[in-house]
């Protein structure tokens, strides 16, 4: 019994003790602490488990040592320990920037609120990415959804809360769809352990509550991770909720719902012949252009700058999508890397477009008028990130174009090349409309005296921005783990 | 100092200075002190590398591995030695004239437009030793990004625009062609590498290659080949000292730097045979019709960025006749129309200080008033026009015997006719400057600021040097080759 070997379980009991540990405290000081210790704890555990599975292979463990498929069982497998890394480090960053984020956006009284929600949403999403238990999945996904309506809802801004009932609706019927299939699953195999399971469904492919289930999973699945056209809640969801809240989400949420996807169809359909009985890579294909060109185009008319980098979102999953339909090696490595890149890239906005609505009082095109004056590094840094969305080499977002267009060469299809290309066309569209506002534009006369963000904010949403220059240049963490976890998916590593 | 600490180090110069740059942007003298100096330290670094690279080395460095396989690495040959002796040599000119043109102008966010200038060239001298095709594309596009704030300098609603034009056109062509192209490149070859002799293989044949070939072309905006060319006339909107280094040597050498590069080292000259006739014809076009644009251009500075486009359109054509002559007038004309046009743009821009006149038409007998400036004007169009004693004719001599040895007399009629076009647009001026009687005797002017009269002395010396001293750049085009004829 030492301690290394209860990591998997640490990893997610230590933010969801910190929550009531929060609720408990009240206090907006004392409930700060445990939070954040909790937090950067997880980052730790997951660091460390990253380090064993590179080292030794996949971590099972069995939850009170009921032995699976029977017990719950907990499972480390090289995808999943990159979405731990991702999840609980972005978690990292984003709760220290919280502190001084919510000082403006949320009441006072509300701030222990903001920290229990914190860590129970960051509970749910580390449980999804760990658990290897299909119903388990479903709680940990309630735990994340549930809390994370709450964490909307706290915004100032009242349009939070129609934000967060629109959410809550869109997501309870995707969570209803997920149980289902989880339940048709369960009805054909009798077991709840993702593995198990996969191996179970090997001669039931051509079952019809098989194929059901699929069909329930991936459109519950679409709609948490938002692909179009399932992605009505996302916009104002992002846009409305507190800086903090909009960061983390942006960064965390719809990257564990395709991690879900991942697992749904590749660990567990996958072995499976499913795939040859219904059309899923032409219709994730359609989905994933369509996502990507309409949501572009829609971001390029907006004027509030949050959502318009929350279509841009849209749009980017269409990219992960993308990757997915590929059903190949170099495909799922463009989707896993871009599930980090984009992560760092639009955490890294969003905390710089809180900096801004704390400098300038607001995110629309008008008011950030001349930032490039008032608040010169925030500025760049958006600057920067934007880059990373379009794609421009020394950027995180390269490195993912790279391996999409890599893909759609192996497959011959050069028509996909060039409207991936195209669409990252668009994204230099809208990113050009923040810089001719922020660069062109002479300030509006009550916010020339504004000054840069203060270091508490600044500095976390630095980070971001270096992890985005940084994985654009030294790809070994991302690329290396993206590959090995591809190779897994399709089974040709071992 | 080995010289992979060397080629990190030529490459560090320049953004080092821009950083001493913005430390003493409170003391403008020291400001510019600081740009001189690192300009004439890159300068002096740069040349170390020569005696070697004649000799038959290849220094490189490696800086990191950005994929597998993809390395961001340099690796010095003698096409790339070639630019970055014009890129560095030209900046310290460059910063002289500068100096005089935003004083004498009262130019705003001076500091601002140096650190842009020292780091626009740190890129030039990254894509100069770029050891691969990626290295070459990252650089490529930081370049853009980096000029663009020079481009839109004066921050006007014609800036704006004209900004919007170059950045939308660089960064498109780049993005939908280049990409692609490099893309495929590395799916086709498995490496980027620059190698004599190209990494092709002969695996790609027929279409493929030919599309290859056109992503590449047509993927590498800043050569201005025709139709993606209105980027340049639009960039001319920046301040003239960018317009002079940027727009007539750096960027735009860059592009047709890239042409040449990617011909002679990604496909080959051999395994080209055949698939480059349509190149020809598209140059060959361009040639002509920016001439005739030129022709018909009143404003002076849009006359000179055709003749950039027409210019560089001549480099494409030699390379795609893919004789070995016309290739080393290809990496001739390189560092022969370097000088020549930042010859005739540095004259503009004194022209502009000194007299504020921006149209031909105003220009009768400004020779008289200012004959330093228009005597280096007629050295640099002389050379635009191939004539004796300027360095346009060295280069346009191995042009025209490459296209009479490849027997290719399509081209030899385009190279006689622009020869035509361009005496045709240059020597006007010239009429008009020193034989016209000028018509504003009650607005005396002289010459302008000093620093930008020797700046444009230098190269119009610089042009005639070239001319009767072309030993170096000679023996380094033809070690592109492999020491061939």
């Amino acid at each position: 019994m030492n301690f290394q070997e209860h990591l998997p379980a640490l990893q997610v009991v230590l933010p969801l003790a910190a929550a009531p540990l929060a609720m408990l405290l009240r206090d907006r000081l004392a409930a700060f602490v445990p939070v954040l210790a909790a937090t950067w704890a997880a980052f730790a555990v997951s660091v460390l488990m990253w380090l064993q599975v590179d080292a030794t292979g996949p971590i099972s463990y069995a939850i009170g040592s009921w032995a699976p498929p029977w017990g719950i069982e907990y499972r480390v497998d090289s995808l999943s320990a990159l979405v731990l890394m991702l999840v609980s480090g972005v978690a990292a960053v984003v709760l220290p920037y919280s502190r001084a984020s919510i000082e403006r956006e949320i009441r006072q009284e509300n701030h222990y609120l903001f920290y229990a929600m914190f860590a129970l949403c960051l509970t749910g999403l580390l449980g999804i990415a760990i658990t290897g238990d299909a119903f388990n999945l479903f709680v940990f996904l309630e735990i994340s959804s549930l809390s994370s309506y709450v964490l909307i809802a706290l915004g100032r801004d009242r349009r939070a809360l129609v934000a967060s009932y629109q959410y809550l609706i869109m997501g309870t019927i995707g969570a209803t769809f997920i149980v289902i299939g989880v339940g048709l699953l369960y009805l054909k195999t009798g077991t709840l352990n993702l593995v198990d399971m996969g191996a179970r469904l090997q001669e039931m492919t051509s079952h019809r509550p098989v194929l059901a289930a699929l069909a329930f999973l991936t459109v519950g699945i679409s709609l948490k991770l938002a692909l179009f056209p399932l992605h009505q809640w996302l916009p104002n969801a992002y846009a409305y909720a507190p800086s903090a809240v909009s960061a983390f989400l942006a960064a965390t949420a719809t990257k564990v719902s395709v991690y879900a996807l991942l697992r749904f169809y590749f660990s567990v359909f996958g072995e499976t012949a499913v795939f040859q009985r219904l059309p899923m890579e032409d219709l994730m294909l359609i989905l994933a252009l369509a996502g990507m060109f309409v949501a572009s185009t829609v971001a390029i008319f907006q004027d509030n700058l949050k959502r318009l980098f929350a279509y841009s979102s849209v749009a980017q999953v269409g990219y992960i999508v993308l990757g997915i339909s590929f059903d190949s090696v170099t495909g799922l490595t463009a989707t896993v890397v871009h599930l980090v890149n984009h992560a760092v890239t639009k955490g890294g906005l969003f905390l710089l477009l809180g900096a801004v609505m704390a400098g300038m009082g607001g995110v629309t095109l008008s008011r950030v008028h001349g930032l490039g004056r008032v608040m010169p590094l925030t500025a760049f840094g958006i600057v920067l990130c934007g880059l990373s969305l379009i794609g421009v080499p020394g950027t995180a977002g390269f490195v993912s174009k790279w391996y999409l267009i890599l893909a759609a060469l192996e497959k011959g299809q050069w028509w996909l090349v060039f409207l991936i290309v195209l669409s990252s066309l668009l994204a230099a569209a809208y990113v050009w409309r923040f810089v001719e506002a922020a660069y062109f534009r002479a300030p509006r006369a009550d916010l020339v005296a504004v000054h840069e963000a203060p270091a508490g904010l600044a500095i976390p949403a630095w980070i971001m921005v270096g992890a985005t220059i940084w994985f654009g240049l030294d790809t070994s963490v991302t690329v290396g783990s993206a590959a090995r976890a591809a190779a897994m998916l399709l089974g040709t590593a071992q | 100092m080995n010289p992979e600490t060397l080629i990190l180090a030529a490459l560090a110069i320049p953004v080092l200075g821009s950083l001493a740059i913005v430390a003493s942007r409170k003391l403008p003298n020291l400001r510019e002190a600081a740009t001189l100096t690192t300009a004439a330290l890159l300068f002096l670094v740069v040349v170390q590398f020569l005696p070697g690279v004649l000799a038959g080395e290849r220094p490189s460095a490696r800086l990191l591995e950005v994929l597998p396989g993809l390395d961001l690495a340099f690796s010095i040959e003698p096409l790339g030695m070639l630019f970055a002796l014009i890129a560095s040599g030209l900046w310290i000119v460059n910063s002289i004239y500068s100096i005089g043109y935003l004083r004498g102008n009262d130019e705003k966010h001076q500091t601002r437009f140096y650190v842009c200038f020292a780091l626009a060239i740190a890129a030039a001298l990254a894509i100069a030793f770029a050891a691969n095709v990626f290295t070459l594309f990252v650089f490529y596009e930081l370049l853009t990004l980096i000029t663009f704030p020079l481009v839109t300098h004066h921050g006007s609603d014609k800036a704006k625009a004209g900004g919007r034009t170059y950045l939308g056109l660089l960064v498109g062509t780049s993005v939908l062609f280049l990409l692609p192209a490099l893309v495929f490149t590395w799916h086709v070859a498995g490496t980027t590498d620059f190698r004599p002799g190209g990494i092709l293989d002969g695996r790609l044949e027929g279409f493929a290659l030919g599309g290859l070939l056109a992503l590449y072309m047509f993927g590498i905006g800043k050569a201005a080949l025709m139709p993606f060319h209105r980027w340049l006339p639009a960039a001319m909107v920046a301040p003239t000292p960018v317009s002079a280094l940027l727009h007539a040597v750096a960027v735009v050498k860059a592009g047709v730097f890239c042409v040449v590069k990617v011909v002679v080292y990604v496909f080959g000259l051999d395994a080209l045979a055949g698939a480059t006739g349509w190149l020809v014809g598209v140059a060959g076009f361009t040639i002509v019709a920016a001439s005739l644009v030129a022709l018909n251009a009143d404003n002076l500075k849009r006359r000179l960025a055709y003749s950039t486009v027409s210019q560089l359109a001549y480099v494409v054509l030699a390379a795609a006749l893919l004789a070995p002559l016309s290739v080393i007038g290809a990496a001739l004309h390189i560092a022969a129309h370097a000088l020549g046009k930042i010859t005739l743009f540095f004259a503009a821009g004194a022209i502009y200080t000194a007299a504020h006149k921006t149209e031909v038409s105003q220009l009768d007998g400004i020779g008289r008033r200012m004959p330093w400036t228009m005597g280096a004007f007629a050295v640099g169009a002389l050379s635009m026009i191939g004539l004796p004693p300027a360095a346009g004719f060295v280069s346009k001599w191995y042009m025209l015997s490459g296209a009479m040895a490849a027997s290719h007399w399509p081209a030899v009629a385009v190279i006689a006719a622009s020869t035509l076009l361009n005496a045709g647009y240059f020597l006007p001026i010239l009429w008009r400057a020193f034989f016209r009687p000028t018509d504003d005797a009650q607005h005396p002017h002289g010459e302008a600021p000093l620093p930008m009269v020797i700046a444009l002395t230098l190269t119009a010396a610089g042009t005639l040097a070239l001319f009767f001293l072309p030993d170096v750049p000679l023996a380094l085009a033809r070690d592109m080759l492999g020491g061939m004829p």
